[in-house]
């Protein structure tokens, strides 16, 4: 960066700053260092005493099967979601990239969506195929296929996903247009003239090159499956049947406000916060290589 | 384009309806579930086509039947969801830009540490301090206020980026020809830099707006109140599938007001929309 041309002022930039930094630091850096804090501590039954227990909290954490088992939960809802929502969006931009007419209608209609909270989604898709009024959960009976979202765990499951997925498909097409968008027209000419079919060039030159929008979009939606979805779970399942859809964040919720295990939730919090960093991380690394791509 | 038969086209605009189909019958369907009787939605398999209890299932809705949805009629929670993403999305624009604003075009000790301080909050959301900020919360009188819906959201990195990045842009020789004409930093702000970041702040207007709307974990942490509700939350209160009294055509029309002024922001503010998100995440 080149030394840019700046006003003199010696207090204003920290004026400036000031409204920022004092929303952070009470809402963010201190309630994330109780956390921490928390993470290390054990409170006696009663609130009265706390003890410094070290990572004893953490070793509590991870061995109960209860954890483990929503560290798996979460790892198939988060999997299934972005598979899910990459593929379908990845289907239908490429779609769009081939039309010529009624590109803007098609868009205008594919980002609903992205406009409705997750929750919502949740109760849209609770509404189609819940066991008692719901359409699609009359029809799927009548077929004699025994429906019950609320009582079956895989069931539950794949509801969730469904709309989790279903939410998440507006972005991912609209990132996967944008992503086709830049891909010379040159290139996938140059193939057609030499013989290539629609589903050679597909493969060999319009996917490999959308593969660093297909990477980001990995990234973000992994994300989006991880922290977003909270809404979702605790609207249409509340982590029902019994541990089903328990996703981590589902858990530091029902531990830390309805259990009230302010330890373990702590330690929660702190293994949530690692993985949001390794996350975020990646996502950085990433994007300066797609820089260095231009 | 070369290569593509007629045929091949007719078979993408056919996968693109069924794609459609997918997306937006969720909310078409519910929008016909808001024009039919209760009885019509409680009997299995519901018509494809709205009903004639439109303006029957909308009047009670907005303006009667209070009683009916957790004592809060469905404009109290409108109006709170709408004060919540307005001022989720005019504060956060607010006080990014500021800070934007100070690291880009001044030169102080600490710079890069604020930059930084601000950067972190990316690693922070709700979810990993979620119990010990519910405290801070208690301890300062912030739950069931608006300022406590809003206020906490406001601090972001991603716009305070955006900003810094898009300022970044900006040739020196601008700050110069300024200066030497004699304007301050603050004039510089007002009569030049806000201009050129208009369409800026119109996408991430689009983009923070929804945001605010669709907030979840946060209003069901701050508020107590039904009174102080956003729709989202009211509507996740209303559902009980356990529940015979349900008023489920009622629980459609809020549904339905719950997902339309989003739908619409997005829709008419399109171009923006898209190139608040494609620019923003990058």
């Amino acid at each position: 960066m080149s030394p840019r041309v700046v006003f003199p002022n010696k207090i204003l930039p920290y004026l400036l700053l000031a409204p920022q930094l004092a929303i952070t630091l009470v809402f963010f850096y201190w309630p994330a260092s109780q956390a921490l804090y928390q993470s290390v501590l054990r409170e006696d039954a009663f609130g009265l005493k706390t003890t410094f227990v070290g990572l004893a909290n953490f070793k509590k954490v991870l061995s109960q099967p209860s954890y483990i088992a929503s560290v798996q939960t979460t790892v198939i809802f988060s999997v299934a979601t972005a598979f899910i929502a990459i593929v379908l969006a990845l289907l239908l931009a490429v779609m769009a990239d081939k039309i010529i007419k009624g590109r803007g209608f098609y868009r205008t209609l594919m980002i609903w969506p992205y406009a409705v909270a997750p929750a919502i989604a949740g109760l849209l898709w609770l509404f189609m195929f819940n066991p008692t009024m719901g359409t699609f959960a009359y029809m799927l009976r009548a077929a004699g296929y025994p429906w019950d979202p609320l009582l079956n765990g895989p069931q539950a499951m794949s509801l969730v996903i469904a709309a989790a997925a279903w939410k998440q498909i507006s972005y991912n097409f609209l990132f996967f247009v944008a992503g086709l968008q830049a891909i010379p027209k040159t290139l996938i000419e140059a193939a057609a003239i030499d013989g290539a079919g629609e589903t050679k060039r597909f493969w060999t030159i319009i996917f490999p090159l959308l593969a660093p929008t297909t990477f980001f979009l990995l990234v973000i939606n992994t994300t989006y499956a991880f922290f977003d979805t909270f809404g979702i779970i605790h609207a249409v399942t509340g982590g029902g049947p019994g541990k089903w859809t328990e996703t981590l964040v589902y858990k530091v919720y029902n531990d830390g406000f309805v259990n009230l295990n302010f330890g373990d939730s702590a330690a929660q919090s702190v293994i949530l916060m690692v993985i949001v960093i390794a996350l975020t991380a990646f996502q950085f690394r990433y994007v300066e290589k797609k820089v260095h791509y231009g | 384009m070369i290569g593509l038969s007629r045929s091949s086209r007719y078979t993408a605009h056919a996968i693109l309806i069924i794609g459609i189909f997918i997306v937006a019958f969720p909310i078409y369907y519910t929008f016909v579930a808001s024009t039919h009787s209760l009885q019509t939605i409680l009997r299995p398999p519901l018509p494809l086509l709205p009903g004639d209890q439109f303006w029957e299932n909308y009047s009670t809705a907005l303006f009667g039947g209070i009683g009916r949805i957790g004592g809060v009629d469905v404009s109290t929670l409108l109006f709170n969801t709408t004060v919540v993403a307005l001022a989720i999305a005019i504060g956060k624009i607010f006080i990014s830009i500021l800070s934007a604003f100070a690291i880009v075009f001044f030169r102080f000790p600490g710079r890069m540490f604020f930059f930084w301080v601000i950067f972190i909050t990316l690693m922070l959301p709700v979810e990993v301090r979620i119990l010990p900020t519910y405290k801070v919360m208690v301890d300062l009188g912030l739950i069931d206020t608006y300022t406590g819906l809003t206020l906490p959201l406001m601090a972001s990195a991603t716009a305070t980026l955006l900003f810094r990045q898009f300022f970044l842009t900006i040739p020196g020789e601008l700050v110069e020809a300024a200066r030497v004409d004699g304007a301050g930093p603050w004039r510089f702000f007002k009569d030049i830099l806000l201009p050129l970041s208009k369409t800026n702040i119109a996408a991430l207007f689009v983009i923070l707006f929804i945001y605010g709307w669709t907030q979840y974990l946060w209003p069901l942490l701050v508020t107590n109140r039904n009174d102080m509700n956003t729709i989202v939350i009211a509507l996740r209160k209303m559902v009980s599938f356990a529940d015979a009294d349900t008023q489920w055509h009622l629980v459609m029309v809020t549904c339905v007001l719950a997902i339309l002024p989003p739908i619409l922001v997005v829709v008419l503010m399109q171009r923006w929309f898209v190139k608040g998100l494609v620019e923003t995440e990058k």
